[in-house]
């Protein structure tokens, strides 16, 4: 059951890169786990630790200014690749529970909506200011669907109105999709007899 | 006269369960489900804790990959060696089937293999059918016009329960390819030029549809090779209109239909093709008549080049950070740069014929010197099969290793791995940092392209050798 999302108030951490993976976000050999829980400290393993297994000063989420931060704001096409879900997965577990960016891969969004963690497609001005200024202290409004800038002023995102719902009052997907049995086997039923 | 609809639609259309509105996406009727060991056991998890059962165990069909080891020596240890939590994870999907009465083709399963490479293989994989799997390389089974898309883990517990999943509907991208594929040149060099073309993002909500003459022309193999990596240009799907090459292979596949039963199938079958006029939300028009070998110098697969080309001048920052991570300057030539491994084997090329196009270049040859050559059947039948016609004595002969079947280095789960700053000329499909081991540098390119940078320890152009076995021939 996810925890239902309304409003969040964040400073952001910014993530510059294009085409993050999930490779990137989870690397594969942390996928041999059968659990849901405990991938956060893999997050982002291969450019938060170096290869002796020690933080890399240099990156985003190592840096004093990104603790806390529970918006992640990254370059175009973020979640690209593979459908692991371990993915969004490791992103709530570390504490992120939203990522923006212009443009979000089609499985790993609906993997986030799935889990609660929301993926707001910016137009590419608004992510343009938040990428330049890390930290900014944001706020996103699921039931206006409208992320605020620092300065209030609102901008506007889309989320598939299903998954909007779902997101808002912790409704689980499933429970509404077995709502639907008679229909289900109605179906199976009429494809069986040769029409 | 109904209007005019393309092969997504009809396939889309026949599986609405509950049609989308504006509030709920439609309720989308899958037919057949594979499974793997990595992203199910918390699917199987979700219905155990809601007491749920698998709706259709006879629609499911699993199988082992991702983390079994394909090396002779782990195998000739009785796989004492494997990783403890790969382990778990695979008796875990063994007891999730037991119970759920789900066929799974196990560790020790001779029809054991890749994913996408037994469903083909079983003629699991039909026309027509909705196939998914917690998995994004699903969208090979578009190739016999299926409508294949991956799915995350609790999606794929969505299915276990209830055989349906909810979609809205995505749009479609007509890419057509034209011209005759030059010798030397196949499925892989093409996708690679799509992808370059259309980038990394550019079928992102989209299900591609592959037309043209070039496709019409191609083996089932090189059009699952062609559709595989319709994800890696973001799609949702990648498809191709069944054909009388699609049905010529599932007959008398063990899951095809025989009898009456194909017959009709391939009567409806035959329905499935676009119809003319139908149209697609884009288009986009590649002639490969003059297409040459393609490889990656950077870090995802849209990042691409001929093999005789020189590395592209970086744009912008991404390309700067790729170059970095590879150790490769911008202006240089290609061809040449030094290697330490390859790897012939993934859901993308580990097919009979991808295996036969190596090793016509490895016959008679030798590897060079310090490089790894790693040859991964798809499959263990594909294994078998390969060994029936002598391939694999013609690997052994030429230096490299030849493995039981598996994902192997195309994903670095089972032990077998490249190393830090190791450069790695690979047939499978991602060229992501660190995919085939922690620092590892992938070059994507074809069987061909592969089994000549062996044999040069470097890369290399394979149309030079195919030149010289025509000659001889
Ligand atoms: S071969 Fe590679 S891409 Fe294909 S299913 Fe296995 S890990 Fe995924």
């Amino acid at each position: 059951m996810i925890e239902p999302f309304s409003v969040l108030e964040s400073r952001t951490a910014v993530l510059p890169v294009d085409n993050v993976d999930t490779d990137q976000i989870i690397p594969a050999r942390f996928l041999t786990t059968t659990q849901r829980t405990g991938l956060g400290r893999h997050l982002f393993a291969d450019w938060r630790r170096d290869a002796h297994n020690e933080p890399r000063a240099d990156f985003v989420l190592n840096r004093p200014e990104a603790a806390g931060a529970r918006v992640l704001v990254a370059g175009r096409n973020f979640g690209c690749g593979s459908s692991r879900e371990h993915a969004p997965w490791a992103l709530l577990d570390y504490g992120f529970r939203a990522v923006v960016s212009t443009e979000i891969a089609d499985i790993f969004k609906s993997n986030a909506l799935r889990n609660g963690l929301l993926p707001v497609v910016l137009d590419p001005a608004s992510h343009a200011w938040l990428m330049t200024h890390p930290g900014a202290a944001i706020r996103i409004d699921l039931r206006s669907c409208e992320l605020h800038l620092p300065d209030g002023r609102p901008v506007s995102f889309e989320v598939e109105p299903f998954a909007r719902h779902c997101m808002l009052h912790g409704v689980d997907p499933l429970g509404w999709l077995l709502g639907h049995e008679e229909a289900i086997r109605g179906f199976e039923e009429g494809r069986a007899c040769p029409s | 006269m109904s209007e005019p609809r393309t092969l997504f639609e009809k396939v889309w259309r026949r599986h609405v369960v509950v049609p989308e509105t504006d509030d709920t996406p439609a309720v989308l009727y899958v037919d057949l489900h594979l499974v793997h060991e990595v992203t199910s056991p918390q699917a199987f998890a979700i219905l155990r804790e809601r007491g749920l059962k698998v709706r259709r165990p006879e629609r499911t069909l699993a199988t082992v990959d991702h983390s079994v080891p394909t090396d002779a020596a782990s195998w000739a240890g009785g796989l004492g060696d494997m990783d403890h939590a790969a382990r778990h994870q695979v008796r875990m999907l063994g007891d999730n089937c037991g119970r759920a009465g789900v066929r799974l083709f196990g560790v020790n399963s001779s029809w054991r293999g890749i994913v996408h490479v037994i469903g083909p293989e079983q003629g699991a994989t039909q026309p027509g059918m909705t196939i998914v799997c917690g998995d994004s390389h699903t969208t090979t089974h578009g190739a016999f016009g299926a409508l294949a898309f991956g799915i995350g883990t609790t999606e794929v517990g969505h299915v276990l329960a209830t055989q349906c999943l909810l979609q809205r509907r995505p749009k479609t991208l007509c890419v057509e390819i034209v011209g005759t594929l030059p010798p030397g040149v196949a499925a892989k060099d093409v996708i690679l030029a799509v992808i370059g073309r259309i980038g990394v993002a550019g079928g992102t909500g989209h299900v591609i549809e592959f037309q043209g003459p070039a496709v019409a022309a191609m083996s089932m193999d090189a059009r699952m090779t062609l559709c595989n990596m319709a994800i890696e240009a973001g799609a949702r799907a990648g498809m191709v209109a069944p054909d009388d090459t699609t049905f010529a292979y599932l007959a008398g596949r063990p899951l095809a239909p025989t009898g009456a039963a194909w017959d009709a199938a391939v009567a409806g079958w035959r329905k499935l093709a676009s119809d003319p006029g139908a149209k697609h939300d884009r288009h986009v028009k590649i002639d490969v008549s003059r297409l040459e070998p393609q490889i990656t110098w950077g870090t995802d697969p849209g990042m691409v080049m001929p093999v005789s080309g020189r590395i592209p001048a970086p744009a912008g920052a991404g390309h700067r950070k790729a170059l970095d991570y590879m150790g490769l300057q911008p202006g240089a030539v290609i061809a040449g740069q030094p290697i330490d491994v390859v790897f012939i084997g993934s859901c993308t090329n580990s097919r009979l014929s991808d295996l036969r196009e190596a090793a016509a270049l490895l016959h008679g040859r030798r590897v060079a010197r310090g490089v790894r050559t790693l040859v991964v059947p798809g499959s263990q039948r594909t294994r078998m099969l390969a060994e029936a016609e002598g391939l694999d004595r013609i690997f052994i002969e030429a230096g490299a290793e030849w493995h039981q079947s598996g994902c192997s280095l195309c994903i670095a789960m089972n032990g077998d791995r490249a190393g830090a700053g190791q450069f790695v000329v690979s047939t499978s499909n991602r060229n992501f940092e660190g995919r085939q081991g922690q620092g590892a540098r992938t070059l994507l390119a074809s069987p061909a392209t592969a089994a000549a940078s062996a044999i040069a320890g470097a890369v290399a152009d394979p149309r030079p050798l195919l030149e010289t076995e025509r000659r001889i021939a």
